[in-house]
């Protein structure tokens, strides 16, 4: 694509890395078939062709507006269209240098600017999320309606295994949202790899991981967010823990990048890369250990037919991690049969706090996923990640689950 | 840069306030572009070396809503550019500055699927991809596949009468459409063909089959199921010269046999593709082969053995058959990708559609060899071998001055050199833009009145996307002159 970037930004680090993104780009727009508000919306505009468009326009200095702001508000940086993209397009690197600049340049409402310090200041900190949400599960039955299907059902956790010597151990992130609205996911991880002989624990004071600050732009809390992770893990790394495994895929996805949105920081650049080479999904450490779980399967004598599942495989499992056909492969080997869902590519409307800042497209393309999943009447509905679990299950009555905890209950007997 | 209107190509006097005020009214507003902003982005379709700011863009969700458009449109003598997705390179959908750009894309609803038929009735903005996959539940499935399946419209398919690998047995799109429903630019409802094979009088059907969007706005079309074969597979032949692959594809059809497919790419577009696909390509051929049997596994298998025999025969140097359906579409996922994935080794490159007799295949691929010389510019092929259709895609760098311009000069010569060979300027993709200069080498001055003709008795106006697929006569002499050497040659190109 023929570019001519602005005085203002061309020969800058960012500009050069924009324009080498955008000359790759051909414009065959196979990505628009993949990308979900283009599906909905059917307005170039509204997919990545159209988006790689405004922002090249952006970058080449033309005016821009709220019209470039809105349509680049409505991508859900799911990234579907990068795994779609024959020519290798990095759309997201772009996504993100467009938005900077726009926020640069069109204000915010006050409305919007108070939601986004609601977002980055209160959600990451679980001293004021998980009070909040007891309170909001009390007030549920006065609020409106959709406020209230976003009020999560309490869920308790299952015990964590008793602390083992095992020789094995690997750290777990407890995270901002999922220690208070999916507390059994890191349980029925712990209580898993314990059965395979490892140890896993939560490293007290790490906290967010930093993606909720980081998709909103709070560029220098975000990086604070990381380097308080960093120094809550060093000393378990140093002292012999094998890896870090991440049970929500959206953080997952986060502390793989890690290595690259610190390189600029020399005191931090070479942990993060560390970090970030050390970090596994825990379908992929499952996946890492077959044998000796397909063994303990055998044992748990539960080896029967199983029941029919569907799985939603998060964006950043699929699209950011690249994680396809894993977890799906360990609910098979656990007796499970999969069932297909169609569309399984496209997102669920989650998104990180999408389903809050474009609440009319997040429960359409919510609606439309867990019609998609329930079409065959499944018995189970599971996920890989704290928000798609908890937007898929305020859009329906049928539990949605984490995948881990259904090889939880097989290794533990219960069907 | 962008596309020079001012060389006896149509121009229109649109009032544009009274137009946006009478839009306004018949649809909603986030369905009426009118800022440059917004526009921008609708500048150009799959062809990016032609670009023009259209005067607005609608996006109608409905047929009512498209009447409506029309009917304000011809009222005030506005043209209409109809647009799909923008997948297409020969410029169908590249905007013209006076018009109002139609795009369909919301008109996207698979109306019916009939089983027993085999038959389905969608809109224009579906899918061709996803027509195959409502199909598939019932064992079924739209043939023709261009390589941009993914993401091109059923309507555009049929603006251009689109082809793909497999066409060279099952058709192309107009020999899978049993019927069409659209309005004509005055906003009046028009039907060609219908369920039955046959209909009284012309075969107008098959006119709009490649109208380029010149007749008709398209709101509906039925189109033919195909059963899904029992079995498919397919088999890789490596060449270490391209003349060998060329005569190889020639015998095979020659050995009466009709492959589902029968592909070629060049050493180029072999290395383009297979670092991202990773496909299984051999790296040292000159030259592959991909040729697709399918049917009942009895069928297949003689097939196969007849192919491999012929193939064999014409000096391949390394023969694989797919044993698996992964592998038979992973074979097949770097031939589909070969357009994007050239765009990883080049910023830009512009696809030529020119068809040729089989049996000049070679002589066309040293011609391209030397033209690329000629030119300063890498060129890497992909052809639909066994219809002789040929995809040659010109690398150039848009950012170099003069790149774009040896490059449009360099598939001018490819094209002029296709009809040389008895065959034509277009295979599949269309006139469009792109390739109107180049009519003039194909048809003389009686023809191209005639589809002026033609044209009129359905648009009198001549508002329906203006300036695409005929030439006006102006431009066919202001051609001939320059091919002539009586004039400089002046292309419909973008300029500086």
């Amino acid at each position: 694509m023929e570019t001519h970037l602005a005085d203002f930004i061309k020969d800058t680090a960012e500009g050069r890395e924009a324009d080498a993104i955008l000359r790759a780009c051909v414009h065959c727009g196979f990505c628009n078939a993949t990308c979900p508000t283009f599906q909905l919306l059917g307005d170039e505009l509204d997919g990545p062709r159209g988006r790689i468009y405004l922002i090249k326009q952006l970058l080449e200095g033309r005016p821009v507006s709220e019209k470039t702001q809105c349509h680049l508000d409505r991508c859900l940086s799911c990234r579907s269209c990068e795994t779609t993209c024959p020519s290798g397009v990095n759309y997201y690197r772009l996504l993100v240098i467009g938005r900077g600049l726009v926020e640069q340049r069109v204000p915010r409402s006050l409305a919007a600017r108070a939601t986004r310090l609601l977002l980055t200041e209160a959600v990451p900190r679980r001293w004021i999320f998980a009070p909040s949400v007891r309170v909001g599960r009390l007030l549920r039955a006065c609020l409106p309606a959709k406020l209230a299907e976003k009020v999560p059902d309490i869920v308790t956790a299952k015990p964590w295994p008793r602390p083992a010597a095992h020789r094995r151990r690997m750290i777990v992130l407890a995270g901002c949202v999922q220690s208070t609205l999916t507390p059994n996911t890191n349980a029925a991880a712990a209580r898993v790899l314990d059965r395979l002989g490892i140890a896993l624990f939560e490293a007290p004071g790490a906290g967010c991981c930093g993606a909720m600050r980081h998709h909103l732009h709070a560029k220098a809390p975000a990086l604070d967010d990381i380097r308080r992770v960093i120094d809550a893990w060093w000393p378990h790394l140093e002292n012999g823990v094998e890896g870090v495994v991440m049970t929500a895929s959206g953080c997952g996805a986060h502390v793989r990048d890690y290595g690259v949105l610190l390189r600029h920081d020399p005191a931090y650049a070479e942990k993060a890369a560390r970090i970030a080479a050390m970090t596994r999904d825990v379908s992929e450490v499952l996946a890492s250990e077959q044998e000796a779980l397909s063994r303990l399967l055998r044992e748990s004598g539960t080896d029967r037919a199983g029941r029919r599942v569907a799985f939603h495989s998060p964006c950043t499992l699929q699209h950011w991690q690249q994680i396809r056909g894993v977890v799906e492969g360990l609910l098979a080997a656990a007796g499970y049969r999969i069932v297909p869902i169609a569309d399984a590519h496209l997102c669920c409307g989650s998104a990180g706090s999408y389903s809050i800042s474009q609440p009319l497209l997040a429960r359409q393309l919510r609606d439309n996923k867990l019609a998609a999943m329930t079409a065959s009447a499944p018995d189970v509905l599971v996920t890989a990640n704290v928000g798609c679990q908890t937007h898929l299950q305020s859009g329906g009555t049928t539990p949605v689950r984490h995948w881990i905890e259904l090889i939880d209950e097989r290794l533990n007997g219960v069907c | 840069m962008s596309l020079d209107f001012s060389t006896g190509d149509p121009r229109f006097a649109v009032d544009r306030p009274a137009l946006i005020a009478r839009l306004s009214v018949v649809l909603p507003a986030d369905a009426l572009l009118t800022v440059e902003e917004d526009l921008r982005p609708y500048e150009c379709d799959g062809l990016t070396a032609y670009r023009c700011l259209p005067s607005l863009v609608a996006l109608p969700e409905n047929e009512a809503q498209v009447r409506a458009i029309l009917r304000i449109c011809h009222e005030l003598r506005v043209p209409v550019v109809p647009r799909g997705t923008a997948t297409g390179l020969s410029g169908g959908a590249t905007p013209h500055p006076d018009a109002v750009v139609v795009s369909m894309a919301r008109l996207k609803k698979i109306l019916r699927v009939d089983p027993f038929s085999r038959t389905a009735v969608v809109q224009p903005g579906v899918r061709n991809l996803a027509v195959s996959e409502a199909a598939a539940p019932y064992g079924l499935y739209y043939a023709p596949d261009p390589s941009s399946q993914i993401a091109c419209t059923i309507g555009g398919n049929v603006a251009e009468n689109s082809g793909g690998v497999h066409c060279l047995k099952y058709g192309l799109t107009v020999h899978n459409v049993l019927r069409v429903r659209g309005l004509t630019i005055d906003g009046e409802s028009v039907e060609f063909g219908s369920a039955a094979l046959d209909a009284a009088g012309y075969d107008l059907l098959a006119l709009i089959n490649g109208s380029e969007g010149l007749l008709t706005l398209l709101t509906e079309v039925t189109v033919r199921l195909t059963p899904k074969p029992p079995l498919a597979q397919v088999v890789i032949a490596s060449f270490a010269d391209v003349r060998r692959a060329g005569e190889a594809v020639a015998r095979i059809i020659a050995a009466g046999i009709i492959p589902a497919g029968l592909e070629m790419m060049d050493k180029k577009a072999i290395h383009a593709v297979e670092p991202y696909v990773k496909a299984g390509y051999n790296l040292d051929a000159e030259a592959i082969l991909l040729c697709e049997s399918d049917g009942t596994p009895e069928e297949v298998a003689e097939e196969i053995v007849r192919v491999v025999e012929v193939l064999d025969n014409s000096g391949a140097s390394e023969i694989r058959v797919s044993q698996s359906e992964v592998e038979r579409l992973r074979f097949w996922a770097g031939r589909k990708a070969a357009f994007p994935a050239v765009g990883r080794v080049t910023p830009d490159y512009l696809c030529m559609d020119g068809t040729i007799p089989r049996k000049r295949l070679a002589d066309m691929l040293e011609a391209i060899e030397a033209l690329s010389r000629k030119y300063a510019l890498r060129c890497a092929n992909v052809f639909h071998a066994g219809d002789g259709n040929l995809h040659p895609l010109i690398m150039y760098d848009a950012n170099q001055a003069g790149e774009l311009e040896r490059a449009v000069a360099f598939g001018a010569e490819i094209l002029e050199l296709s009809v040389r060979f008895g065959g034509t300027i277009t295979g599949e993709h269309g006139v469009g833009l792109e390739k109107i200069d180049l009519m003039a080498e194909q048809f003389a001055s009686g023809e191209i009145a005639a589809f002026h003709r033609l044209k009129a008795a359905f648009d009198e106006d001549g508002l329906l996307n203006p300036g695409k697929g005929v030439p006006t006569l102006a431009r066919c002499r202001e051609y001939t002159l320059a091919r002539a050497g009586t004039a400089p040659v002046t292309f419909v190109a973008p300029k500086s």
